[in-house]
């Protein structure tokens, strides 16, 4: 018998399905990644397994066996018992994931003692012992620590420990690494990994990343709009994808090992430049510098792409780029004079495309603010330049009058490109202008800022966490850890002969989608943290 | 100073600043208005004689700030009042003389305090019982019937006024039941039963004002933590709804119902005049609003400081107890 069968899964939430005749089976001890972009319903799935839909609301449909479980008829005391004793789940925000008012120790002592009958005592030495097991130094102090007291990557692992505290079967992990740095996310995997070995234990992982998945299971499926696209061994649906739809996917991932399709239209002149910038936040004892010592210089026609884990103080250096930011020593020059506060010449695209815009106001209205900034009075003109605007980005120009929330999240982000080019920028910082949204989507807005800055001379800084993206775009790379840059060159040889050791670790933690390759890198890494 | 320690020192001398600053802020208000100050303080049957000598222990001839440090003398160290003939010494904290009384502020407080404080706390007691009960149980049978009965129920707790509860309760309790004697105040330390059974009544009326907007804020407070990410998670390792109602949900209400708490209790101590005077009550807010009425400026002044000064202390109180409720708020 296998370890997860399902049958013709059905999920409706009224009248949207999420997932539509869905089927698969899951064998003792197996991997599997269930792949697609968002709004394809493998988190739905996911949920489904567990019986999470029970008394939701929503409408499911066909078999769900797990560990022997009949999950549509178990009674709630048998859903119980399978829950986290069968089949253990491991969310995507370690964040909001665990209870902020309870010890971490005591909130898998409580779910240990759900499911094994014993003595507190008992479980939380158990809590302990898998806290330990989970690389957590020091795990019987800080199991008595509350979640707010670890790190990102410490939560996720404490919760990895809470579903191995009743030795399951069957481990599902939904986007289990999203919120975190890529350093951080190649432990998690790694550790996912050691423990499946070592456990026996079956996988489901659910993820957007075909890279993470690429590394961590032995069968891949791919879903879009809630049906399987295509099911196989990860090594062949990787390497020869049969499907249209799989292989567009594959295409849009960005490859941490393919360098920028340079058209040389690079020039020698440095429009923007910042000098050895310093910024502080905070007073006292907790002061502390989150760009320390930068200097960079940004030519006519090129990409900088900067990148960085969270806390490197790359947001903090493209904000003091634009002059969101004061510095609190040294300087920002906008062809050769010090710049103070914000200008027209350098514009600036935000993270998230949700809250960058304002959900009262039109985005024609939105993009029209930099005009009107500028002192344009006439409406004809600003609609004008509006729609203009709007045709460039590849949106309608009817759009002008809807509001942010009727469009997806890649097309909101071509409204902040449009409102950052309407004041005719020569310089546009992008501030992770493409991690919110999925490959496709992501793939699609780096080819727009692409056109625009062949088309329009436009020098782009581009700041993501993402190793891959920033090669695929920049000319040129800038390192960020802790403040300080620690790498600075041309693409190509950043990544090709990476000379400090902390762009190494970065490399060799990015994910690969050759199972093969992430095989080899698993290896690497074991052999840096070894060494 | 770190630690939580240090943030309970920190805190406590915030508390006294700010005593401080409310106390300057009413002397001002009330005898640094326009008017002659002697007179009011005096009241209207006062002779001219004796409006003098009023005039002289509140040292109206001296500047402001003299005056101000004079009263605040009163309260750390005590102060002397010469009535004519006899001295009378007013033992700190004195917080001045009723001339239209010949007593001491600080003594009629004294003896009006314990009345408020029985009153609040007992009712304290039964508000957060019903209230935080009715919310527990609302958010667990959210959307059914029964959780929409609880849920009027408590709107119209909140909709009605004091004297309908409490003259309903009196009219059904004692008069047309039987079951209790009409209210009438018994010291505790006289007789401890007859005190509970006496103040059981106003306990109730004032409690189930009270208790609704602690239904409300306790159950929308859990419907919130209930949609939060970490519930999900113990649901999906099979925790017991009646562990996470209980458990999980209940503790996200912790913080906001120790927040109104302290609000509430702060408040009470010289607010729930319309409780003390249905039920008779000889407390601070029946008190105070006599004072109004004739003018008693020094017993206005030394209440208003008394409910101030519990108002800031259930402030502090609440910050403290929020801190230990919630070990991420950041102790400054």
């Amino acid at each position: 018998m296998s370890l997860v069968e399902v049958t013709d899964l059905t999920v409706g939430f009224g009248p949207l399905s999420a997932v539509d005749g869905l089927s698969f089976r899951l064998e003792k001890g197996a991997a599997l990644g269930l792949v697609g972009e968002s709004g394809s319903g493998k988190s739905t799935v996911a949920s489904a397994l567990l019986g999470l839909h029970r008394g939701t609301g929503a409408v499911v449909g066909g078999a769900v066996r797990v560990a022997g479980t009949d999950v549509q008829r178990a009674s709630d005391d048998e859903l119980r018992r399978l829950r986290g004793g069968k089949a253990a789940m491991v969310f995507q925000d370690p964040l909001s994931s665990l209870d902020p008012y309870y010890a971490v120790g005591d909130q898998i002592a409580e779910v240990y003692r759900v499911h094994v009958k014993a003595s507190r005592r008992a479980a939380r030495a158990r809590a302990v012992e898998v806290l330990d097991r989970v690389g957590i130094p020091d795990a019987a102090r800080r199991a008595r620590s509350r979640p707010h007291e670890f790190s990102g990557g410490m939560r996720q692992r404490a919760l990895i420990a809470m579903a191995l505290a009743c030795e399951p079967d069957l481990l599902i992990a939904d986007e289990p690494t999203t919120a975190l740095d890529v350093t951080v996310q190649a432990q998690i995997l790694d550790l996912l990994h050691t423990l499946r070995e070592e456990t026996g234990m079956g996988l489901l992982l659910v993820t957007h990343d075909v890279g993470v998945a690429a590394g961590s299971v032995d069968e891949i499926l791919v879903m879009r709009h809630g049906r399987a696209v295509e099911h196989g061994p990860v090594a062949s649906v990787l390497g020869a994808p049969g499907e249209t739809y799989t292989q567009e996917l594959l295409g849009a991932v960005p490859r941490v090992d393919a360098s920028r399709e340079s058209d040389g239209g690079v020039s020698d002149e440095v429009v923007l430049e910042a000098v050895e910038l310093r910024r502080e936040f905070g007073h006292g004892k907790r002061q502390f510098a989150a760009v320390d010592d930068v200097s960079l210089a940004i030519h006519r026609g090129e990409t900088l792409g900067i990148v960085g884990e969270s806390g490197s103080g790359k947001t903090t250096l493209g904000r003091m780029l634009v002059g969101l930011l004061e510095p609190t020593t040294g300087a920002v020059r906008y062809e050769g004079r010090a710049q103070s506060g914000v200008s027209p010449s350098v514009q600036m695209v935000f993270q998230d495309p949700v809250s960058s815009l304002n959900p009262r106001r039109s985005v024609g209205e939105s993009i029209a603010d930099p005009l009107r900034a500028r002192g344009e009075r006439d409406e004809g003109r600003i609609r004008g330049r509006v729609r203009e605007l709007l045709e460039r980005v590849g949106l309608e120009a009817a759009h002008y009058d809807r509001y942010p929330h009727e469009f997806s999240g890649g097309q909101r982000q071509r409204v902040g490109i449009a409102r950052a080019l309407a004041a005719e920028p020569r310089v546009i910082v992008c501030d992770e202008p493409v991690s919110a949204l999925d490959v496709t989507t992501q793939a699609q807005v780096v080819a727009l800022l692409g056109d625009l800055q062949r088309e329009l001379g436009l020098a782009l800084v581009f700041v993501a966490h993402d190793l891959a993206v920033v090669r695929q775009v920049s000319d040129r790379v800038a390192v960020m850890r802790r403040g300080r840059i620690v790498e600075y060159g041309p693409a190509d040889e950043v990544y090709e002969s990476p000379q400090d050791p902390y762009t190494k670790q970065l490399l060799a933690a990015v994910p690969a989608l050759d199972p093969e390759v992430a095989a080899r890198r698993r290896t690497a890494r074991r052999e840096l943290t070894a060494a | 100073m770190n630690g939580f320690g240090g943030f309970v020192l920190r805190r406590a001398i915030g508390t006294v600043v700010t005593l401080f600053a409310i106390s300057v802020i009413i002397y001002l208000v009330f005898y640094a208005t326009p008017g002659n100050v002697a007179q009011i303080t005096c009241g209207p049957r006062c002779s001219p004689v004796q409006v003098h000598q009023v005039a002289q222990q509140l040292h109206l001839d001296d500047p402001l700030y003299v005056r101000y440090w004079h009263f605040l003398q009163g309260i750390v160290v005590g102060q002397d009042y010469s009535t004519g003939t006899s001295v009378q010494h007013c033992s700190a904290p004195c917080l001045g003389l009723s001339y239209q009384t010949d007593q001491q502020v600080t003594q009629l407080i004294l003896t009006k305090l314990p009345v408020s404080l029985s009153l609040v706390f007992g009712a304290m007691v039964l508000w957060l019982v019903l209230g935080v009960g009715t919310g527990v149980l609302s958010a667990w049978r959210r959307g059914r019937l029964s959780e929409r009965m609880l849920t009027g129920i408590t709107l119209a707790g909140v909709a009605t006024p004091v004297f309908v509860i409490g003259l309903v309760l009196m009219i059904v309790v004692c008069g047309q039941l039987q079951l209790l004697p009409f209210p009438q105040y018994v010291d505790f330390t006289d007789d401890p039963e007859q005190w509970a059974w006496n103040l059981l009544l106003p306990w109730f009326s004032l409690a189930l004002i009270e208790a609704a907007a602690f239904a409300r804020l306790t159950r929308a407070s859990m419907l919130e933590t209930l949609a939060e990410d970490h519930i999900r998670t113990f649901r999906a390792y099979g925790v017991g709804e009646r562990s996470i109602i209980g458990r999980h949900a209940l503790r996200g209400a912790f913080a906001p119902v120790i927040a109104l708490n302290a609000n509430n209790v702060g408040s009470a101590v010289g607010g729930a005049v319309l409780t003390e005077t249905l039920f008779g009550l000889p407390g601070i807010g029946q008190e105070l609003v006599h004072a109004v009425n004739v003018v008693d400026l020094p017993v206005v002044v030394g209440m208003v400081l008394v409910i101030g000064f519990f108002v800031v202390l259930a402030n502090a109180v609440a910050d403290v107890l929020y801190a230990v409720a919630d070990r991420r708020v950041v102790l400054v």
